[in-house]
């Protein structure tokens, strides 16, 4: 008794924010445990930023340093925008997730592991010739041994578990042990485990949770807890959300604000199948889903839909934006409204499908046939996939043209708190579609021009089947502007090409201006696009706290370019281009501008880490 | 349902006013007349009707329409019809397709669609050639046919196109020629009026790179003896006074016979509506060159509920249970919390 009350004494550290790590094998449900620790921490009010990183294999041989699948998370009482460089928690449920992670926790971190996986055969899976808890070849780091199996198994066996189901729960174990390390509270946990589960099952996970968190509290392998105190946000109601799911629920609110069904037309394929699976959920809001056979076909079936007056989008990664490239051509032959969207991965081809990469830039600029120019906005955040959703809608829809929305594995599976947008805030997206004639025949008889446009948008009128008296074709021949009707002549093909690019180039009147942050004044501007907005809002926000200048513009819409970017950018000594590609934005950037941009390219299947930005401004600087 | 009564249309009403660009002679030009002949019959309105094609001579069609219509990408129509099928199960959407643009590049969407029964009338302009490039073999050229692309004949084995609609599982299956303008409207009419994917065949003559193909089967004086008429429900015979006839082997084949010799009795009746399609494989495959007795008419026409259909009656469902989409709930449906 006297020992419990002692510990009860044990008060909370207050931190202002930490990075736990959980590193397991595949099948020791990692992402689930990271997962339940973020929801349990947004409840709680941290701000927080999620990475999830799993492997291509949906089970790699277990024990291997290929099937490790991790989840870091970072809460904070304060506003961040990254999972964070450096963990300072490792959670390792075997030697190959120490072999793996070892090196992102920092120096001095805490190393929580599970000696029971620490045995011949399991050092021996994971490439270890000797046992790294025999040596002090973690003396690095604050460690803490604990055989998590066993007394997983010895709190389930009372409920009559076996041995073998028992070790299933283990992970149940460490986020309860982690719960208590930093002041989680438990009842949302045990409340998901009682709606998730059944039975035994059940049970056993609720027995893991429990004696995971009771072992933080009885014994003295910490000192104490921690606790991360609730973040400032702005007043509000808050939810916890991923990008995939952001980015869904955009394309069912743009839906709504623009007053037209959603057709999706998708294929499966990672990281973008989220997308198809969370709007297959929403068929009450009119939301049609098919699942195609192929990329093409969905592209098709989308452009089909538009045709037929739906909201039409169509979902894929990398590979997939290659099969949709000659619908995508066709569309803007057309000139009817689509959504591409594009959720980058590593490439060429199947590459890294799990991790992330923001390489599809080149592809969504020019991959296509002819003179196919499209307007593209790319979101930056998981939260902002929703508005960058409606934004692609927007665009498609009032200048009749198809639109590539780019987002990425980082973004598709990292979650932040996001405050609810109010609907009835949310702009009004709607177009009318053309219901009269709208020219005269040399006989003076009304009749219907597909290609009339409308001068200030130059978008051309939709006239949807079911419209008496508008019946037209189109197709992908060249066509009369204006009649619409096919014509090969080369003064016309000239001036098609050229009103197609007019029509996308003058989106650029209708775009929010490019904005600088940070020092105006200042020496170096980094230019970002993407995902890349986590990581440089931290190098950012590091450097000028250090006393040093520095300036940031990032691009929400990448064709067209904000008209004022030239203009914005000219001044600056240095332009830098941090790009999870080669060079991608950089290139194109010193084309149109003539001006000295460098890239900063990262091609690991890893977003930047802020530090990593921080030392190429660094470097810029000396 | 709809109270709406469609306005009378005539021929007329269907033609569009683009100048028809097909080479003199060209089989398509028969087709065109049957369709928009048979249109008016239908009692739809054109505002209501969509074409859509791919690529190839054929895939000109829906210029000459006055509907709504589409010339898309070559092989990708049935995709695209199914996206405006199922965003608009209100129309009717009809398919037109050549041999090489529904059976090579297009072959996945074309048995994708009918697998899922979309409510789509595809004709399928089969000349056993490709046309629009001027003359390379296709997937249902004959083996050791000489063409550009093979000077020294043909080596691959050729698609029956009924097999593949057949094997796609397909609802209604039919086949007619460019010849017979009747035959065509009344198999383009059950076509119609086939809720799901119909499929037809139509043997079309290419004047220019494959002329006379089927001239041993659909010539006037080769046509009573070598085109097999089907008829639900009636024994399958033909030839002058139905001499002949098709008859089940005990072995399970289908032969041609004369009927004189195996009695009427003996003679195979044509059942359109059996669910199994054995039976209309086996007649798809009777014949398998050019210059024998091959069966026309309606080979398959069994009810499967159609796929648009369907998508909608998952939506008004799931409207039902959960109530008209609400984005207030939506944003809190993965709990909420608040801060002050
Ligand atoms: C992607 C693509 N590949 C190739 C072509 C060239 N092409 C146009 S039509 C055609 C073949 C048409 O043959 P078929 O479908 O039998 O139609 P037909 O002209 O005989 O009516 C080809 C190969 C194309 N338009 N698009
Ligand atoms: S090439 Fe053949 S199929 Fe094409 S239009 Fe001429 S005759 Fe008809
Ligand atoms: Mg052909």
């Amino acid at each position: 008794m006297t020992d419990t009350e002692e510990r009860q004494d044990r008060q909370p550290e207050q931190i202002s924010h930490v990075v736990v790590r959980f590193a397991g094998d595949s099948g020791d449900g990692m992402q689930l445990t990271g997962d339940r620790f973020t929801s349990v921490s947004a409840l709680f009010g941290n701000d927080l930023s999620t990475f999830p990183d799993y492997p291509a294999e949906i089970r790699a041989p277990a024990g291997t340093v290929n099937g490790v699948s991790s989840f870091q998370v970072h809460i904070s009482d304060h506003d961040i925008t990254t999972p964070g460089d450096a963990p300072n928690v490792l959670v390792v449920m075997n030697p190959a997730a120490l072999k793996a992670d070892l090196h992102r926790l920092e120096q001095g971190g805490l190393l929580i592991i599970n000696t029971d996986a620490f045995e011949e055969r399991d050092l021996h899976k994971a490439g270890y010739d000797h046992n790294p808890l025999h040596d002090d070849f973690l003396s690095q780091y604050r460690v803490v041994e604990i055989p998590m199996t066993t007394l997983t198994q010895r709190a389930t066996e009372p409920l009559g578990v076996k041995p073998r189901d028992a070790e299933r729960s283990k992970n149940l174990f460490a986020l309860g042990l982690v719960s208590w390390l930093y002041s989680r509270p438990t009842e949302p946990t045990i409340a998901w485990i009682e709606n998730k589960f059944k039975d035994l099952v059940k049970e056993s996970n609720l027995a893991a949770f429990r004696a995971g968190f009771a072992f933080g509290e009885t014994t003295e392998l910490f000192d104490h807890p921690y606790e991360v105190k609730p973040a400032q946000l702005p007043a509000g109601e808050y939810t916890n959300i991923t990008g995939n799911v952001a980015l869904a629920w955009g394309l069912v609110a743009a839906g709504q604000l623009a007053k037209l069904p959603v057709f999706l037309g998708s294929y499966p394929i990672t990281p973008a199948s989220d997308i198809l699976h969370e709007l297959s959920k929403h068929k009450h809001f009119g939301v049609r889903t098919v699942q195609a056979e192929d990329e093409i076909a969905a592209a098709g079936m989308a452009l089909g839909s538009a045709f037929a007056g739906h909201l039409g989008v169509t979902t894929t990664s990398g590979p997939g934006v290659a099969l949709k490239s000659e619908t995508m051509s066709l569309a803007v032959s057309l000139e009817l409204p689509l959504i591409l969207v594009d959720i980058q991965r590593g490439g060429p081809s199947t590459g890294l499908p799990t991790k992330t990469e923001a390489a599809d830039l080149n592809i969504a600029m020019f991959g296509r046939h002819g003179e196919a120019p499209l307007p593209i906005v790319a979101a930056y955040s998981p939260a902002n996939c929703f508005d960058a959703a409606i934004e692609a809608a927007r665009i498609a829809l009032k200048y009749r043209t198809p639109v590539i929305l780019l987002s990425d594995g980082y973004l598709a599976n990292g979650s932040e708190p996001w405050k609810l947008p109010v609907p009835e805030d949310l702009p009004d997206i709607s177009v009318s579609f053309q219901t009269e004639m709208n020219h005269t025949d040399a006989e003076g008889n009304p009749e219907y021009w597909p290609y009339l446009r409308d001068p200030d948008t130059l978008a051309r009128p939709w006239a949807i089947p079911g419209t008496p008296g508008l019946m037209h074709r189109v197709g992908g021949i060249e066509k009369q502007d204006g009649s619409g009707n096919i014509d090969y002549s080369p003064a016309n093909h000239s001036k098609m090409v050229h009103l197609r690019a007019d029509k996308i180039a003058g989106i650029a009147a209708d775009i929010p201006p490019a904005t600088i942050t940070g020092d105006a004044d200042a020496d170096v501007v980094l230019l970002g696009w993407g995902s890349t907005w986590a990581a440089i809002d931290a190098a950012v926000q590091r450097t000028r706290r250090a006393g040093t200048k520095v300036a940031w513009i990032h691009l929400t819409h990448l064709n067209p370019w904000p008209p004022n970017l030239g203009d914005l950018l000219r001044p600056f000594k240095r332009i830098l281009v941090p790009e999870l590609n080669m060079g991608q934005l950089c290139r194109l950037v010193r084309a149109e501008y003539l001006v000295d941009a460098t890239p900063i390219t990262k091609v690991q299947g890893l977003p930047f880490t802020s530090a990593e930005l921080e030392a190429a401004i660094q470097e810029a600087l000396s | 349902m709809s109270d709406t009564i469609v306005p009378l249309t005539t021929k007329k009403d269907w033609m569009s006013d683009q100048e028809v660009r097909w080479c003199p002679g060209c089989g398509d030009y028969g087709i065109m007349q049957a369709v928009q002949q048979l249109m008016p019959d239908l009692g739809i309105a054109p505002e209501n009707t969509v074409f859509i094609s791919g690529i190839g001579c054929s895939s000109r069609f829906p210029y000459y329409m006055n509907t709504y219509g589409m010339h898309s990408i070559h092989g990708r129509a049935p995709a695209i019809a199914t996206g405006v099928a199922v965003a608009r199960p209100d129309l009717d959407v009809w398919v037109i397709t050549g041999d090489g643009d529904s059976l090579s590049i297009g072959g996945n969407h074309l048995i994708h669609a009918l697998r899922r029964n979309v409510n789509l009338t595809i004709l399928l302009f089969n000349n056993r050639i490709y046309g629009l490039t001027k003359g390379q073999y296709s997937p249902t050229s004959e083996t050791g046919k000489v063409t550009k692309s093979t000077p020294m004949g043909s080596i691959d084995h050729p698609f029956n196109p009924l097999s593949v609609a057949l094997g796609a599982e397909a609802s209604f299956v039919a086949r007619t020629h460019d010849l017979d303008r009747k035959h065509m409207m009344e198999v383009f009419r059950q076509a119609h009026a086939h809720k799901g994917a119909s499929f037809v065949e139509i043997f079309q003559n290419c004047n220019v790179f494959n002329d006379s193909a089927f001239d041993d089967i659909t010539s006037r004086n080769a046509r009573e003896e070598m085109m097999i008429d089907l008829k639900h429900g009636q024994p399958i015979r033909f030839g002058a006074d139905g001499h002949k006839g098709v008859v089940m082997g005990s072995d399970g084949q289908l032969r041609i016979m004369e009927v004189a010799d195996v009695g009427e009795d003996a003679l195979l009746v044509h059942d359109a509506h059996r669910e199994d399609p054995g039976l209309a494989f086996a007649l798809a495959r009777l014949s398998h060159d050019d210059h024998s007795a091959t069966p026309f008419g309606v080979f398959r026409d069994v009810q499967r509920g159609d796929y648009g259909s369907m998508v909608g009656a998952q939506l008004a469902q799931a409207s039902e249970k959960k109530g008209p989409g609400d984005l207030h709930a939506l944003l809190r449906s993965n709990g909420t919390w608040s801060v002050d």
